[in-house]
């Protein structure tokens, strides 16, 4: 599973055989090997990547011995991935935007936008009440429930509440670009998060 | 790294045209697996966006009904534009015109190209 972290810079426009085509711009890689997880050592397989290199003193030392161990230089982020098979990397090597080619198939995690806490129209689409005619149920959510039976409200009834802030995947998202000497990957269509946060780009699988 | 220091630059190949003036704005259509050209005439009201991803935007009266079309200046679908009118304005968007009937329908300070 061809993985990389990398951080969002926004949304433009490409043009592409007489088509407009919506794209976000994802600076991905430099990423080094970390570490390779195995069954035997560590009970499960996974690649742990690092990204976006720092300066020593900005980082805790604890992560400085793990860049130092792996032999890479500092990096900042470090992110790790479960496999099911190891692929055929050493620990050390450096991945680039060039392990992805125009027309993947890829999905992408990162962390939403905040809305903060959010009533049940915005959060879950509800349809509200009525605007008017004497309506005073305007962006209520209605009946959250029964009577007597079953006499309680059943968990993970859709309600008000925090929104966004947390992980979330979009699959089967299309690779339009990359250009590797600018680290730069271009996505079809939008991708979670604000500009300037951290992505990871994931080949999809089945 | 932010979206302004992405660069790309905008098309120069096309005829330089102003608000007001009338264009033949020639567009590749594929139809059927076959390309050909089809040419949109009208008044330019409108250029906006940055200077990459700028539109302008074409009216014209087809067959009595008000006809708009926004086109990508860089879109590789513009085969070419042709300046037939050019024209003086008061303003940089001529979305007035949408209102007016017959006549007032003109665009003042026009002359033809010879």
């Amino acid at each position: 599973m061809r993985s990389l972290i990398g951080r969002k810079i926004g949304m433009t426009t490409l043009f592409q055989k007489e088509q407009v085509v919506p794209v976000t711009v994802i600076e991905a890689g430099p990423c080094y090997v970390l570490d390779l997880k195995d069954l035997k050592r560590d009970g499960y397989k996974a690649i742990q990547l690092g990204f976006e290199e720092a300066k020593e003193k900005e980082l805790p030392k604890p992560q400085l011995g793990v860049c130092k161990k792996a032999g890479v230089p500092p990096v900042r982020v470090i992110g790790e991935f479960r496999v099911e098979e190891l692929p055929e990397l050493t620990i050390g090597s450096r991945l680039t935007v060039d392990i992805f080619k125009t027309g993947d198939a890829i999905r992408i995690s990162a962390v939403s936008k905040g809305k903060g806490f959010q009533g049940v129209m915005k959060r879950w689409g509800f349809a509200g009440g009525g605007a008017s005619h004497g309506s005073m149920a305007h962006r209520k959510p209605g009946a959250i429930g029964c009577r007597t039976t079953p006499g309680k409200i059943f968990k993970g009834k859709r309600m008000a509440g925090h929104m966004g802030l947390k992980r979330v995947t979009i699959r089967n998202l299309q690779v339009v670009q990359v250009q590797p000497e600018r680290n730069l990957i271009f996505v079809k269509g939008s991708v979670p998060g604000s500009r300037g946060s951290l992505v990871i780009i994931q080949e999809e699988g089945k | 790294m932010n979206l302004a220091q992405l660069g790309g630059n905008k098309r120069e190949d096309l005829a330089d045209f102003k608000i007001g003036d009338t264009v033949r704005v020639h567009v590749k259509i594929v139809e059927g697996g076959k390309e050909r050209i089809q040419a949109f005439e009208g008044i330019v009201i409108a250029r906006k966006g940055p200077s990459r991803l700028e539109t302008f935007t074409v009216r014209k009266i087809s067959h009595g009904v008000g006809v708009e079309k926004v086109f990508f200046i860089n879109s590789p679908a513009i085969e070419k534009i042709e300046v037939v009118r050019k024209a003086k304005t008061m303003r940089a968007k001529l979305y007035y015109l949408r209102e007016k009937v017959g006549k007032e329908r003109k665009v003042s300070g026009e002359r033809k190209l010879s």
